[in-house]
C-alpha cells in the first residue's frame, strides 16, 4: 500500500477530534443565530463570547472585543485593507506593503489603485526579508496603512516584527500583519509588535475552514466593507459562522499550549527533509532563509533544475505525497509565483518549484520516504527534459552551480521561444 | 484514501505516466526544439524520415503533465505519415486523441504541433530537394 504523506499544511490541517467534538451541537442543537434576541440566539452569542476570547488570548490581544470574525484570512486582508484606507481617505490615499504579501492583500491594493489611491511596495532581499530602509523611506505623510505578513507563505521567511512596528509607530502609521502562514505554530503578540491589524486562520492550525478572524486595535479606523446588519461591531455584516467559530477558538486554545511542540518536531522534520534532498538530489536549491530562527519551521522551499513543477507535483502526488509548486504551469494565470519574482529567482528555476509544508502528523519515516521518492521523480522527469540533455552536452549552463559552459537557460528559452508562438 | 482522483482525464495521465516515444532519436533527419513565451515551457522532437514519410519519432519535454501527454501523443500520431500530410497536422488532432485538455493547458497542444513543425523544417532545409512535395501540400513552412 502507498504510504501517504501530506506536505501542504500551509493550505489545510485536518481538524482535530477535540474540535469538531466541539462543534458538533453548533450544527443541530445549538444552531441559533446569534443575532436573535431568544434563547437560541443567546446561547450562541456566549459561545461566540468564548471563541474571541480564546482567540485573543493566542494573539496576546487585550480584550475580546478586539477580535472580529470574517468568513477566511482573504476576507481579513480585504477588510484590513480596503477598510482602512476607505476609513482613513481624509488624511491620505497612500498604501505601503512589502513586495510579498500574499494574493489577497496585493489585489486588495491593486483595487484601490484604479481607484486612485497610490502604493509603495517594498522590496525584499534574496532570502525574502523586508528591506527596512525602503519601508522607512516608503512612508509618506499620506500613508494610512502599511501592510508586512510575519511569516511568508511561499518561503517561509520570518520578518523581524519588532523592528517593522518601531518603523510604522515612528512615523505614526497603523502596521497590519497578515498572520496566516504564522499563528497556531509561532507566537503572535500584538502588543510587542504595536499591530493595529493582524489577520489568521484557524484552518492552518487545526481548525476548520470558514472561519477567518481579524485582530483590530481599538485605535484603529476601519469602516466595513460588507454591508448588511450590524454583526461584528457594525465592521462586518452577515451571519457568523458558529460551528466554524466555536471550533476555531478550541484550535486556538489547543494551539497555545503545542506550540513549543509543533516548533521542535518540524524543525527536525525540516532540517532532515532538507538535508536528505540535498544529499540526494543534484542542481537543487534551498529557497528564503536556510531553517533556523529566520525561517518558520514548517515550510521548505525548493527549486530543482531542469525539469518543472507541475510534472513534480503529480508525480508525487501519484506517490501519495501531497505538495504545493510556485511554477507557471500550476497557477491558472500561467505566472510564477510573484514571492519567486520578488526575491530575484531565476525564471528556470521558479518553474521548477516546490513547497512542501510539515505538520504535526509528519513523522521522521514519511520524511524518508518523501527524500527517496522525490529523487526518483527528478530522475523520471530528467530523462524526460530536454535541457537536462542539453545542460550535460555542454549547451546550456545551471544557475545553482555553474559550470562556465554554455548559454543560460533563460536565453536558451528566449532563443527557442522566438518563434511564432500563439 | 480509497479513490483517486486525477488532474486529467485518464488518457492524459497514462500518457504523462507512460509516456511513447521518449528520447533522441541517433542520426535524426530533422529536430525542432520550441519554447512557450506564455508559460516557459520547451519541447523538443526528433523524426526519422525515409522517402518522404515520418518512420520514427521522439520527444523530450520540459513542462507540465499535459505538455508531456501532449508530445507524447503527437509521436505516436505522426508516424508513418508523408511529409504533406505532417504538415496539415494540427494542435487539434493532439487535443482530441487525448481526449481534451483544460483549456488553460491547451497551449500545451499547440507547443507539439509548433515542435513537429520545427523538425520538418529543420528536414527540408537539410534536404532542400524534399521541398516539392511540400508546396504540392500547399503549405508554407516559413510562414
Amino acid at each position: 500500500m502507498t504510504r501517504h504523506v501530506f506536505l501542504d499544511h500551509q493550505s489545510a490541517t485536518p481538524v482535530y477530534p477535540e474540535v469538531f467534538e466541539v462543534m458538533k451541537p453548533y450544527f443541530t442543537e445549538h444552531f441559533g443565530n446569534a443575532s436573535s434576541l431568544h434563547q437560541h440566539g443567546l446561547r450562541v452569542r456566549d459561545a461566540l463570547r468564548t471563541a474571541r476570547q480564546q482567540m485573543a488570548a493566542l494573539i496576546h490581544a487585550d480584550s475580546e472585543e478586539e477580535i472580529f470574525f470574517t468568513s477566511d484570512g482573504t476576507e481579513s486582508s480585504n477588510l484590513a485593507i480596503k477598510g482602512a484606507a476607505y476609513a482613513n481617505e481624509r488624511k491620505g490615499k497612500h498604501l505601503v506593503v512589502s513586495a510579498t504579501e500574499h494574493p489577497s492583500v496585493m489585489n486588495s491594493v491593486e483595487f484601490l489603485e484604479k481607484q486612485g489611491w497610490t502604493c509603495t511596495r517594498v522590496g525584499v532581499t534574496p532570502s525574502g526579508h523586508l528591506r527596512l530602509k525602503e519601508l522607512e523611506a516608503a512612508m509618506t505623510p499620506q500613508t494610512v496603512i502599511v501592510a508586512v505578513h510575519h511569516v511568508n507563505h511561499d518561503i517561509g521567511t520570518i520578518q523581524p516584527m519588532k523592528e517593522v512596528g518601531r518603523i510604522c509607530a515612528a512615523a505614526g502609521v497603523p502596521l497590519y500583519v497578515d498572520c496566516e502562514a504564522s499563528a497556531g505554530w509561532l507566537p503572535v503578540d500584538v502588543k510587542d509588535w504595536g499591530a493595529a491589524m493582524v489577520s489568521f486562520s484557524p484552518h492552518r492550525f487545526y481548525g476548520p475552514k470558514g472561519v477567518g478572524v481579524l485582530y483590530r486595535n481599538k485605535r484603529a479606523r476601519i469602516v466595513s466593507i460588507l454591508h448588511g446588519g450590524v454583526q461584528e461591531g457594525g465592521r462586518r455584516a452577515g451571519t457568523e459562522n458558529i460551528p466554524a467559530i466555536v471550533g476555531g477558538g478550541k484550535a486556538a486554545e489547543m494551539a497555545i499550549g503545542r506550540l513549543t511542540a509543533r516548533g521542535e518536531h518540524t524543525a527536525l522534520l525540516q532540517r532532515r527533509l532538507w538535508e536528505g534532498l540535498h544529499s540526494r538530489v543534484s542542481f537543487i536549491k534551498l529557497n528564503g532563509p536556510v531553517p533556523g530562527p529566520e525561517r518558520i519551521s514548517t515550510n521548505l522551499n525548493i527549486s530543482t533544475e531542469f525539469i518543472e513543477g507541475e510534472g513534480q507535483l503529480l508525480l508525487c502526488d501519484l506517490s501519495g505525497i501531497a505538495v504545493a509548486s510556485g511554477s507557471s504551469c500550476v497557477s491558472k494565470s500561467l505566472k510564477i509565483s510573484h514571492v519567486l519574482g520578488a526575491i530575484g529567482l531565476d525564471h528556470a528555476l521558479a518553474q521548477g518549484n516546490i513547497i512542501m509544508t510539515l505538520g504535526e502528523g509528519n513523522t521522521a519515516e514519511d520524511i524518508d520516504y518523501v527524500i527517496d521518492s522525490f529523487a526518483g521523480i527528478v530522475t523520471k522527469l530528467r530523462a524526460m527534459s530536454p535541457m537536462w540533455d542539453e545542460f550535460e552536452c555542454g549547451v546550456i549552463d545551471s544557475v545553482i552551480a555553474p559550470t562556465g559552459r554554455g548559454k543560460s537557460f533563460s536565453q536558451h528559452a528566449a532563443e527557442v521561444s522566438g518563434k511564432a508562438s500563439h | 484514501m480509497s479513490e483517486t482522483y486525477t488532474l486529467y482525464n485518464p488518457t492524459v495521465m497514462d500518457h504523462f505516466m507512460n509516456p511513447r516515444n521518449m528520447g533522441d532519436l541517433k542520426d535524426a533527419d530533422g529536430v525542432g526544439e520550441v519554447g512557450a513565451a506564455a508559460c516557459g515551457d520547451i519541447m523538443k522532437i526528433s523524426l526519422r524520415i525515409k522517402d518522404g514519410r515520418i518512420e520514427d519519432a521522439r520527444f523530450k519535454t520540459f513542462g507540465c503533465g499535459s505538455a508531456i501527454a501532449s508530445s507524447s501523443m503527437a509521436t505516436e500520431l505522426i508516424k508513418g505519415r508523408t511529409i504533406a500530410e505532417a504538415l496539415t497536422f494540427s494542435n487539434e488532432e493532439v487535443v482530441h486523441a487525448l481526449g481534451g485538455l483544460p483549456p488553460v493547458k491547451i497551449h500545451c497542444s499547440v507547443l507539439a504541433e509548433e515542435a513537429l513543425k520545427a523538425a520538418l523544417e529543420d528536414y527540408v532545409k537539410r534536404h532542400p530537394e524534399s521541398a516539392s512535395p511540400v508546396i504540392v501540400a500547399g503549405q508554407s513552412l516559413t510562414a
